[in-house]
């Protein structure tokens, strides 16, 4: 009986909408009122037992909710013989949970989606070696699996068998699909375009990438903030702090009208779920583009930054450095770029890659006496011949002779942000190859918006040396650039930046700068859905597209003042009412109920903005 | 010590999550400790003594308090 009632809240709700609006009629049409008080008590009694219920419920595990405060106003509403109030205080209260239940579903929606996107059966090798599908929860670690075109690989996993394409935009929100053969790693939640593979699974469930991934966004949501934890708190005793309040005023003024009327105008709704409703719109509508944050604890700092500090490679520049400019002193220079290419193949620095893949075909010579020089080059020879690669200082040391010219090659490729390899050949100057690693897409305008959006300092720290860094600096309209920096420094440089009291976030892309990640304020992983900067950051970026940086800015400053807001009319309203109720004769039970449930959904509506959030 | 996650039905109020709480943290055998009950994403979390209760116990005792199970899952 219980249960039945509970579950027919919304349709109560109706009849005893329905059965007020009869009272009225034959009250005023009909000027009947032994209609209106039935049509009344009927509605009241109808509506207060799912409200009494809950109340009850609640008590027995020794929580005063706000149903206690609404049933004992009804009931004293009863005993004075106002059923008006007592049947339009039930009917609003009902409506407007029923309300508040369909607005909530929407602001949760976005991660919602996400959480679909979750594989839910895969296709398993049985001991009989026949495929049977099965539910995702009852794969292992090592089953074989069979993934078909369209469906979604439902495991971490390693391909054993057959090719495809895979769309991995749930996982790196890069939509264009990835070629994938023996040994290729596939991740859960993709879906494999076309072809038929067979995988083993590596990592199952929640140990996934998408499974953490989804985990994070999860309990983002629900993450507290200092503020919130107090609302909590405060929360808990407010509601039994008005009951004892209402009973102390009704024991001195023998008013049961206004202690009732206290009770209603003392519910704390608005408050205790503005600033949830915020964080779950704001998170949510992050999630579905490709930004992730963690909670309304990052929320609150990364709307504050001062600074963002920027890792050079891979996160400014695309990470993949490539020949920009040459110049060949002397004649049989084929010869020579295979000697070259013959000695730069055997190290995997990235400036030797770019080398090579810039000769590309050429015959290969074995290589002798291969000596790397720290921070210089390589001395190698090759068919008797002494070569010396690397840059203009291990000239010097080799006593390389540097013309004129070549002179004014060396400073024109270093103005153009190059590093610089030279290659001579038996101590004659024969190749200057200038390297760039290419800005990405789009990155200036961005950093533009930043700016716009209020961060005072922009600075880059990099490995590399200071004519690069600054170059780089230049041409993005950074506020300052440092070179030179080993990971220590970095570290280093963000805690003398925390000290002069900035709010620091830091930018990587998560391969190799998880410290300084971890270090500042924020910490934010780039262009990638791996498992270290998912852990290591507050906020991933899913894909290194730049633009979701300002986005992401732009987002938690939104959210954090629609919490703001949301507080704002949270307490204002209680102030309106109390202010209302002892200084002016208009305020009564079902106006503050209309007053109260009308402050709720408007703070679930100014949250649901946040959904709709775009930059501008 | 089993871990277990119960997803209920959507909670619209906060004093919901309050009541499933100290509901769920007066049954014998939980891990008062690891008792969470999230208010967005619906869900509760906690660790339990199997010895001393089963998962159906946990879920008729949230469901006592006037909420739907949907699904749990235990580890």
């Amino acid at each position: 009986m219980r249960r039945l009632i509970l579950r027919k809240k919304n349709q109560i709700a109706l009849i005893s909408g329905i059965l007020i609006l009869i009272a009225f009629i034959s009250k005023l049409v009909f000027k009947n009122e032994e209609i209106f008080n039935l049509a009344l008590i009927i509605a009241s009694i109808l509506g207060i037992s799912p409200i009494a219920i809950q109340g009850y419920q609640a008590l027995r595990v020794k929580v005063v909710s706000i149903d206690i405060l609404v049933t004992i106003a009804v009931v004293g509403a009863f005993i004075i013989k106002n059923y008006e109030e007592s049947a339009i205080v039930t009917f609003l209260f009902l409506f407007g949970s029923y309300l508040e239940q369909r607005t909530l579903n929407k602001t949760r929606s976005a991660i919602k989606e996400l959480t679909k996107m979750a594989p839910e059966s895969a296709l398993k090798q049985m001991e009989n070696g026949e495929f049977e599908e099965v539910e995702v929860d009852e794969v292992d670690v090592g089953d074989i699996l069979l993934v078909k075109t369209g469906a979604k690989v439902p495991v971490d996993g390693t391909v054993l068998t057959g090719e495809g394409h895979i769309n991995e935009a749930s996982i790196t929100g890069e939509s264009v699909p990835v070629s994938k053969k023996q040994d290729s790693l596939v991740y859960a939640g993709t879906i494999l375009e076309n072809g038929t593979i067979q995988i083993v699974a590596n990592r199952v469930g929640e140990d996934t990438t998408f499974g953490k991934i989804i985990e994070l966004v999860e309990e983002a949501q629900d993450s507290k903030s200092e503020v919130e934890r107090f609302i909590d708190r405060f929360s808990k005793y407010y509601t039994p702090v008005v009951l004892v309040f209402a009973i102390i005023v009704w024991l001195i003024s023998r008013d049961i009208e206004l202690a009732i009327t206290i009770l209603v105008l003392g519910c704390p709704g608005a408050l205790v779920i503005g600033v949830p409703v915020s964080n779950v719109a704001g998170i949510g509508n992050g999630a579905r583009k490709g930004v992730l944050l963690k909670g309304s604890e990052v929320i609150h700092a990364f709307s504050k930054v001062d600074t963002i500090v920027f890792d050079k490679t891979g996160t400014l520049t695309i990470g993949n450095p490539k020949v920009a400019d040459k110049k060949y002193y002397g004649n049989d220079i084929d010869k020579v770029l295979a000697y070259l290419a013959s000695v730069e193949k055997e190290s995997d620095h990235p400036l030797a890659k770019a080398i090579v893949e810039y000769i590309g075909d050429t015959k290969y010579y074995t290589v002798e006496e291969t000596n790397v020089v720290k921070g210089g080059g390589i001395i190698a020879y090759v068919q008797g011949h002494r070569i010396v690669v690397g840059n203009v200082e291990l000239m010097h040391q080799e006593n390389v002779h540097l013309d004129e010219n070549a002179i004014k090659d060396i400073t024109q490729f270093e103005e153009n942000g190059n590093s610089l390899v030279l290659t001579a050949v038996d101590g004659e100057l024969k190749v200057l190859m200038g390297i760039r690693d290419k800005i990405r897409l789009g990155v200036k305008e961005n950093l533009q918006k930043l700016k716009a959006l209020g961060v005072k300092n922009l600075l880059v720290l990099s490995g590399d040396n200071q004519a690069i860094v600054d170059l780089v600096a230049r041409e993005l309209g950074l506020t300052k650039a440092y070179g030179h920096m080993l990971p220590e420094d970095k570290q280093a440089h963000i805690k003398d930046l925390q000290a002069k009291g900035q709010i620091v976030a830091f930018v990587g892309d998560g391969v190799n700068d998880s410290p300084s990640l971890a270090l500042a304020d924020i910490g934010i992983a780039m262009g990638t859905g791996t498992d270290v900067a998912i852990e290591t950051s507050d906020i991933v970026l899913m894909n290194s597209d730049f633009s979701r940086l300002p986005y992401a800015l732009g987002l938690t400053k939104a959210t954090a003042r629609n919490m703001l807001q949301n507080i704002i009319i949270a307490v204002g309203v209680v102030f309106v009412l109390l202010f209302s109720l002892f200084f002016s004769d208009w305020m009564n039970m079902s106006i503050g109920m209309l007053v109260h449930e009308g402050s709720i959904l408007a703070v679930i509506l100014n949250g649901m903005r946040l959904l709709r959030y775009r930059l501008k | 010590m089993k871990k277990a996650t119960i997803q209920l039905e959507t909670l619209v109020c906060p004093s919901c999550s309050q009541k499933i709480n100290n509901g769920v943290k007066a049954l014998d055998g939980i891990d008062k400790e690891s008792v969470n009950v999230s208010f967005n994403t619906s869900k509760v979390k906690l660790n339990f003594d199997e010895e001393k209760l089963s998962i159906k116990e946990i879920e008729y005792a949230i469901t006592r308090l006037g909420y739907e199970v949907i699904k749990s899952q235990v580890k």
